[in-house]
């Protein structure tokens, strides 16, 4: 494995949550690496901090100890501003509960990543371009009929599919998505599942958090987080 | 953008923010409607004490008077920033109706009528001689008769909308004024004799300056036999004080300045006559300290009103602190969502910046129409209040007020609306800051479970 070839690396993380008294460590020392191109499943038991791990490699929680690189950057030494960019520029995140915003129409919903890092004037430039990736993106995933309308209109599988629409906006280097179809029947989520693959085939690198055996088998590499550690790369 | 967007969304997709909006709208409405009347009724009676006083008065504190009044006068009429001067003589008297024994109290006033209309708002203030005031001591019915003005609450009373009745046509009365003469040294000129100058004068006409205080007490006789009454014409004449108008381009400041050098430089050149002590009681006041007494009260009034506003201000930013506190634990997903997808802590605050200066600015302006309606409508309200149930602000036959003032001021306005949209920043940051500092896993973690 060539250094080019991958582009988010873990080493030594560890994570404690303090409640109360009590010390939860969730966790131990988790190394990992993940390569451009890949999609891996995390599996685990509920409470085995699958989440916890998603969140520190996508900079939105930080580790207590141990490093998390991208493309050789340590992201910890990264300021406010650089942090929120990269969150904006290079990670896409796509949630269990779809985090929409209610206010926003399905097209703004999408659009906001575009939005985040720019002035109003720079928006204005910019407005046509993202308009017509957002549009192109909800057409993909076979909206295109609802993107005036708003997220309380739609199904479990429909809002799933525009959290996805909104995760890619900015074109990230890195999916990342927790549970994605933790919330869907199985036959949705399989539809949830279809489009990962196909982004996959596209270059697209995906880290997916699951606790579904069945469904971390969709995925090209399972890595399986048991006692706060790294049990085995298949 | 989506500061803009979202901003927007809140302010009319939230019913909780149509009540920030309303109490924002209902605090600018009470504050510019309250303070409009208040600063209304302080400027009305300013300018009712200005136009009674003119511009500055050269006046002594002794009811003796200064003398050589003339020669001061003489000097002031030549000055060319002076418009009009006006020697008045002030005391108290007993007067009663011919052929009554009632006596009352009252102050006279002796004025040359041309002189005093034209330094003061005197003129304005008769009803029969307003045009024609060299005529004002000319009682219409007999011409000849000395004749005196009174302040019009001593002859006239008021009708339930405050109106006086006035007659057409004036009613013949004869008045008998006793005064009490003083020496130059102060003491009662006729001890041990009659005591009392008295003459009897003739109602010629009433004045209505619309201070309460002159129109029950004041009576106006002319110059000469007021001085004579007051034993003030006597070899060497005296007055009580000076009324001075200056020219419209003369600051007041300025005026009253120069007003204050003369007179020092006349005193001084006086300082070797036989009456010069009496000089020494003598002082320039503008208009305001001459009025100070009557016109503080109005302003502790108006101080006491704005800081009970400011009070209502601060509630307004607690009802605004508290929306907002609502709107952000509500929206904390939304906040948390942002920061996932790299908004700054400083975008979120800045988008509920957007959202508390919208609802200032919506509030303000529904608040200021309200306001500016309910003002434009206030007399007619309450005359409509008026005939269906009796009901007055000001019962008129008491309160010297004609309409109400309704004129709002733009100053104000913009002061009002500046501190409705401080008000709700600063009820809006706090809480925005506080909810954007958050981990967005915090947020997004707890909205899981
Ligand atoms: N913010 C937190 N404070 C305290 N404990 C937490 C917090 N977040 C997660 N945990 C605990 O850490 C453990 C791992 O959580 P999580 O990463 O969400 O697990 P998973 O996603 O694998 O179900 C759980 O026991 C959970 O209760
Ligand atoms: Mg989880």
């Amino acid at each position: 494995m060539n250094k080019e070839n991958f582009i988010l690396q873990a080493a030594e993380l560890y994570k404690t949550y303090r409640l109360g008294k009590a010390n939860v460590d969730v966790l131990k020392g988790v190394d990992l690496t993940i390569n451009k191109g890949e999609f891996i499943a995390i599996v685990g038991a509920s409470g085995s901090g699958k989440s916890t791990l998603l969140h520190i490699l996508g900079t939105l929680d930080r580790s207590d100890k141990g490093e998390v690189s991208f493309a050789g950057q340590n992201l910890a030494k990264l300021k406010m501003r650089k942090l929120n960019k990269f969150r904006n520029k290079t990670i896409g995140f796509v949630f269990q509960f779809y985090h929409l915003l209610d206010e926003l129409t399905v097209l703004e919903n999408v659009l906001i990543p575009a939005m985040a890092q720019k002035s109003v004037f720079g928006w204005l430039f910019s407005r046509k371009t993202a308009k017509n990736r957002a549009k192109e993106l909800l057409a993909r995933f076979g909206l295109a009929g609802r993107i005036g309308h708003k997220p309380y209109q739609l199904s479990g599988g429909e809002r799933q599919r525009v959290a996805i629409a909104r995760a890619l906006m900015n074109e990230p280097e890195l999916l990342l998505a927790d549970e994605p179809t933790g919330n869907l029947d199985s036959e949705t989520g399989n539809g949830i599942l279809k489009v990962f693959e196909t982004l996959n085939k596209a270059g697209q690198t995906i880290v997916m958090v699951t606790h579904d055996e069945k469904i971390a088998r969709r995925a090209g590499r399972i890595i399986t987080l048991v006692d706060g550690k790294i049990e085995n790369n298949v | 953008m989506y500061k803009f967007i979202l901003a927007f969304r809140y302010m009319f997709r939230k019913r909780i923010s149509y009540f920030a909006l309303a109490a924002v709208a209902l605090c600018v409405f009470i504050v510019v409607v309250v303070m409009t009347i208040m600063n209304g009724l302080v400027d009305d009676f300013k300018q009712k004490n200005h136009s009674f006083t003119g511009d500055c008065v050269v006046q002594s504190e002794s009811l003796v008077g200064f003398a050589y009044y003339e020669d001061f006068v003489e000097i002031l009429d030549k000055e060319n920033f002076i418009a009009a001067v006006s020697p008045v003589i002030k005391s108290y008297a007993l007067v009663s109706l011919a052929g009554s024994s009632r006596n009352s109290g009252v102050e006279i006033t002796g004025i040359d009528p041309i002189r005093h209309s034209s330094a003061t708002g005197f003129g304005k203030s008769l009803y029969y001689h307003k045009n024609n005031t060299s005529k004002t001591f000319e009682p219409d019915y007999e011409p000849n008769l000395p004749g005196c003005v009174l302040g019009i609450d001593l002859v006239l009373t008021r009708n339930a909308k405050g109106q006086y009745n006035q007659r057409e046509f004036i009613l013949q009365k004869a008045l008998v004024v006793s005064c009490f003469p003083l020496t130059a040294k102060g003491a009662l000129s006729k001890a041990g004799t009659g005591l009392v100058n008295t003459k009897t004068f003739y109602y010629s006409d009433n004045s209505h300056s619309a201070l309460a205080s002159a129109d029950s007490s004041v009576i106006y006789l002319p110059f000469e036999q007021a001085q004579l009454l007051c034993g003030m014409a006597g070899s060497t004449k005296r007055a009580n004080a000076i009324h001075i108008k200056f020219k419209s381009n003369v600051k007041l400041k300025d005026g009253c300045g120069k007003v204050a050098v003369l007179w020092d430089k006349f005193k001084k050149a006086q300082q070797s006559q036989k009456q010069a002590a009496l000089l020494d009681a003598v002082s320039v006041k503008s208009w305001k300290d001459s009025r100070r007494s009557f016109i503080a009260a109005m302003e502790k009034e108006q101080i006491m009103l704005t800081i009970m506003f400011v009070l209502v201000g601060v509630t307004t930013v607690f009802i605004v602190f508290v929306v907002f506190y609502m709107i952000t634990s509500h929206k904390s997903k939304d906040i948390g969502i942002l920061k996932s997808v790299g908004v700054s802590v400083g975008g979120i605050v800045n988008l509920f910046s957007n959202f508390a200066i919208l609802v200032g600015l919506l509030g303000s302006a529904l608040g200021s129409f309200a306001g500016w309606l309910f003002l434009l409508k206030i007399n007619s309200i309450e005359q409509w209040l008026f005939e269906h149930f009796q009901f007055q602000l000001w019962d008129r036959t008491i309160y010297a007020i004609g309409s109400i003032p309704n004129r709002i001021e733009v100053d104000l306005l913009a002061v009002v609306i500046a501190s409705a949209i401080l008000a709700c920043l600063i009820g809006a940051v706090l809480p925005g800051w506080r909810a954007a500092k958050c981990k967005p896993v915090d947020i997004l973690q707890v909205s899981q479970l």
